[in-house]
């Protein structure tokens, strides 16, 4: 089955659950509801002639300024045709989404990984903790609004004979420099100058 | 009178030799029983993915190096080729051969470590001392031919950085040579060795489904039976033209895993020998100056050369807006990008996909009801590496 039989067959079957379909880079990729989440991932890893039967990643994308913020992205993979999938649509800050966990086991990690870098929540996630980040750690990364340098950093202290938290000191500010218009000079040079005057 | 039940809380590292880097396990044990265990992870988070969205494309590179650092130049490898796919720039068959050489050193470099540091947990010390004489060997062609022996910075979207020094084909012809022997020194001290055998043998059995289900990829799908291997399925680079074979297992237990990767190595040799027979000559990176760098002599020479180098060590190159997923067959599995791009220098995001990640997510499910002294020989056929699990 070529795969734009596929992106028929699966239109044809899901209907109303699937807002735009397309392939792109030759993987199919699938715009859906945040509602209709697992009936999608149940019928393409169950489904005789799709059999997505692994989940590659789980991943999420912060449009920060846009009316719904955040993107979340699930990769699938199908061996025995050969196929990959890409399912997506776009989430508010607050909402929850629904947990793969039943379906897939490993989206466990995965969705503990997109909660601690984005602050998205799943429903019925069985054990959602952060994961890449220090214990009591504050904040989500990933979200552009958080700064690269973050907001702690840690320290041996001498005097309490154990490692301290302290906010970030830097002896000199991030340089983001703004390549895009080089003539025009970067923004921290801009606010300097306007210190200055 | 009846017994209470009293568990045991076990901290397995974040300081121990067997856990191969910063895992804290947290075991519960009914004696030497295994009931649960949650690795905790992230003690080597470095913020990847953070750094990489503030740095322009050629800045990102060395990221990868640093994160499944036993085999750098298979990560690069999968940067590279998004961007080539966005792009739409064509490799030139000479860089596409040197880079798959080089995709198959790093797959020995990786074996050559799980193998024998799995041999070093399960009591077996003499493997390492003679697997790390030869990764040394090929730590050399990396520092030949990139600078620098680990973290290599090699590969670019649209080739490689340079070409091969002078003599360097000879050489890794052979260390092909000899190589297979020292394959078959390792396999005479553990293949058959029955202290390896009792530690390996029936232990983390892996069933097709579970392999399927826990996200599995790399050795620890095909140890237990699926012949998946990216390299075939999903051909890259000059892979299509190469003729090797994909050993699988059958019992997807510790041992079979460990006969893939001793097979598996065996096929990188066949790979990297027929690559060096069949090496065109030619260039070794796109010609297109708005990607990679014009080389330094005409630098001297050409205005247009001089812009294009100081546009492109300033500046960077842009990447037109797309989104896109390519994965590689990397040493320990499916290692995978996904990359959006936003027409600027820099990636809007680029989310990492680590085979090692789901890989330990499954520890819980491999190692319940197993003893506490099978926990290391799990974990050393898990092939795990922290730089690419935290990253």
């Amino acid at each position: 089955m070529s795969l734009t039989n596929l992106e028929k067959k699966i239109n044809s079957e899901l209907t109303t659950k699937i807002n735009s379909s397309g392939i792109k880079h030759g993987q199919l990729e699938i715009k859906i509801n945040k509602d209709s989440l697992l009936d999608v991932v149940i019928f393409l890893k169950k489904n005789n002639s799709t059999k997505f039967r692994q989940l590659i990643d789980i991943t999420a994308v912060d449009y920060i300024g846009s009316e719904n913020r955040f993107k979340m992205i699930y990769l699938f993979l199908s061996h025995e045709f050969n196929y990959r999938v890409n399912i997506n649509f776009n989430i508010n800050e607050n909402e929850l989404v629904n947990s793969l966990t039943k379906i897939f086991p490993s989206a466990n990690w995965m969705e503990r990984e997109v909660f601690d870098m984005y602050g998205i929540k799943f429903s019925d996630h069985p054990d959602l903790r952060r994961i890449l980040t220090d214990y009591g750690f504050s904040g989500h990364p990933l979200r552009k609004d958080f700064p690269m340098t973050g907001h702690s950093e840690v320290r041996y202290s001498e005097e309490k004979k154990k490692v301290i938290y302290e906010p970030v000191k830097l002896e000199q500010n991030y340089r983001n420099f703004d390549y895009s218009s080089p003539w025009e000079g970067t923004e921290y040079i801009k606010e300097v100058q306007k210190k200055n005057d | 009178m009846t017994k209470e039940k009293k568990t045991l809380n076990l901290n397995f590292g974040p300081q121990h030799p067997a856990a191969h880097g910063v895992l804290r396990l947290i075991l519960e044990l009914d004696g030497e029983i295994v009931e649960k265990a949650d690795p905790h992870i992230g003690l080597l988070h470095r913020g990847t993915e953070k750094l990489i969205e503030n740095k322009t494309y050629s800045q990102a590179i060395p990221y990868f190096d640093r994160l499944d650092y036993v085999a750098p130049m298979n990560q690069e490898h999968a940067f590279a080729l998004a961007i080539e796919k966005i792009m739409n720039v064509e490799v030139p068959i000479r860089g596409q051969y040197i880079r798959v050489i080089f995709c198959e050193i790093g797959r020995i470099l990786s074996h050559i470590l799980n193998i024998t540091t799995q041999a070093l947990d399960v009591g077996a010390l003499t493997p390492s001392l003679w697997g790390f004489e030869e990764r040394e060997k090929l730590m050399g062609f990396y520092e030949r031919v990139s600078g620098s022996r680990l973290h290599a910075n090699y590969f670019r979207p649209g080739g490689v950085h340079k070409d091969l020094p002078r003599g360097l084909e000879k050489d890794i012809l052979d260390f092909c040579k000899t190589f297979p022997k020292i394959i078959d020194d390792l396999e005479t001290l553990l293949t058959d060795n029955r202290i390896f055998k009792q530690r390996n043998v029936d232990i983390g059995i892996v069933s097709k489904e579970d392999a399927l289900n826990y996200s599995f990829s790399g050795v620890m799908i095909r140890g237990s039976g699926i012949p998946w291997d990216l390299r075939k399925s999903q051909p890259y680079d000059c892979y299509e033209q190469i003729d090797f074979k994909i050993p699988i297992g059958k019992n997807g237990d510790c041992y079979d895993r460990y006969l893939c990767r001793i097979e598996e190595m065996r096929e990188s040799i066949k790979i990297i020998e027929q690559c060096l027979k069949n090496l065109p000559k030619g260039p070794v990176k796109s010609m297109d100056n708005k990607l990679t760098p014009p080389p330094k002599k005409e630098i001297k020479q050409s205005m247009e050369a001089l812009i294009h180098h100081f546009k492109l060590f300033t500046e960077g190159y842009r990447v037109k807006k797309d989104e896109i997923y390519t994965a590689v067959e990397a040493p320990k599995g499916e290692f995978g990008v996904y990359l959006i791009s936003d027409g600027t220098n820099r990636p809007y995001k680029c989310k990492i996909r680590a085979p090692g990640f789901s890989h330990l997510q499954a520890m819980d499910y491999l190692i319940k009801g197993h003893m506490l002294a099978d926990v290391p020989a799990v974990l050393g056929s898990l092939d795990i590496v922290f730089g690419e699990i935290d990253r």
